[in-house]
């Protein structure tokens, strides 16, 4: 591998690095959202699993 | 069309995405890692020198972009014909996904054009249409948020996606339709130097799969954000 740029690093690095953070915090903002999502479901779920099981429409 | 009805069906769709999707997020960080480590093995290009590596991810990140589009207009189209449960929120959950594609190929782009070009920017057909394509990506979110019913804000979005998806090929096409800086069609022309294709063909797959791996878990949030907003009316 090789990571000499030369001239060009100037322009080649910044786009990697912003590239990997946005994609990066892309995946990590689209996880959080998912986990938090499952939390508050299951946290609703919970006093009704105590009670009479009830179908739920979807 | 049946296979696409039954996993139109949220249900379906969780059982599917259940199994897809781990084997997807796999396969991304497979293609990435191969992508980057050839990406950085690659000799400079005759004429564009070590920015040739800009190309890995530049156009992997336009193309994402653009295809994302055309997931949501094929999204509005089922969901206006065929009234589809899970299309509307298979055409809203991309739109996020597309609109970060869409601003790092006009970064990624900026930065090879001043190296190549002498400026960052020029308002040619391509980089002008592209800049375009961000603005539909905003205002099709902002037009799913402005209107409250969401029967009707789907259905608002859904025209206006299937409308602006003209801009596509309008995209495609512009470095052949106008005397464009940007450069002509490169890699479908077969002007692209073998060397290059592995990383190129690597990064293409790893971006295509890490739209698909985030697009299934965003349409599961959505699902389940859904059975917690029921849950919250039937109680």
């Amino acid at each position: 591998m090789n990571f000499d740029m030369g001239q060009y690093g100037a322009y080649i690095w910044p786009a990697y690095a912003i590239s990997a953070l946005a994609l990066g915090g892309l995946s990590v903002w689209t996880v959080a959202a998912w986990r938090r999502a499952k939390a508050r479901l299951a946290a609703l779920e919970k006093p009704r699993a105590e009670k009479p099981r009830r179908e739920t429409n979807t | 069309m049946n296979w696409l009805f039954k996993y139109a069906n949220p249900h379906n769709f969780m059982r599917l995405s259940n199994v897809v999707l781990p084997v997807a997020a796999i396969a991304t960080v497979l293609c990435l890692v191969a992508g980057l480590y050839f990406s950085f093995s690659v000799p400079p290009d005759y004429q564009q020198g070590t920015t040739i590596t800009l190309l890995f991810i530049h156009v992997p990140a336009d193309l994402v972009a653009m295809a994302a589009y055309v997931v949501i207009a094929v999204c509005s189209l089922l969901s206006l014909v065929w009234r589809h449960p899970l299309s509307d929120t298979a055409a809203r959950a991309a739109a996020p996904l597309g609109a970060v594609f869409t601003v790092l190929g006009l970064i990624t782009g900026a930065l090879w054009g001043k190296p190549m070009w002498g400026t960052y920017w020029v308002w040619d057909a391509r980089l002008t249409s592209f800049l375009l394509l961000l603005f539909l990506y905003l205002g099709y979110m902002a037009l799913w948020n402005a209107i409250e019913d969401e029967v009707r804000a789907g259905r608002a979005a859904a025209i206006l996606a299937m409308i602006s998806v003209v801009n596509i090929p309008i995209i495609k096409f512009s470095v052949d339709w106008w005397s464009t800086l940007h450069q002509g069609e490169t890699i479908m022309a077969g002007k692209l130097a073998p060397v290059y294709l592995p990383p190129f063909l690597l990064m293409m797959a790893g971006y295509m799969l890490l739209f698909l791996t985030l697009w299934m878990m965003r349409i599961r949030t959505a699902i389940v954000e859904r059975r917690a907003r029921n849950l919250m009316v039937s109680a």
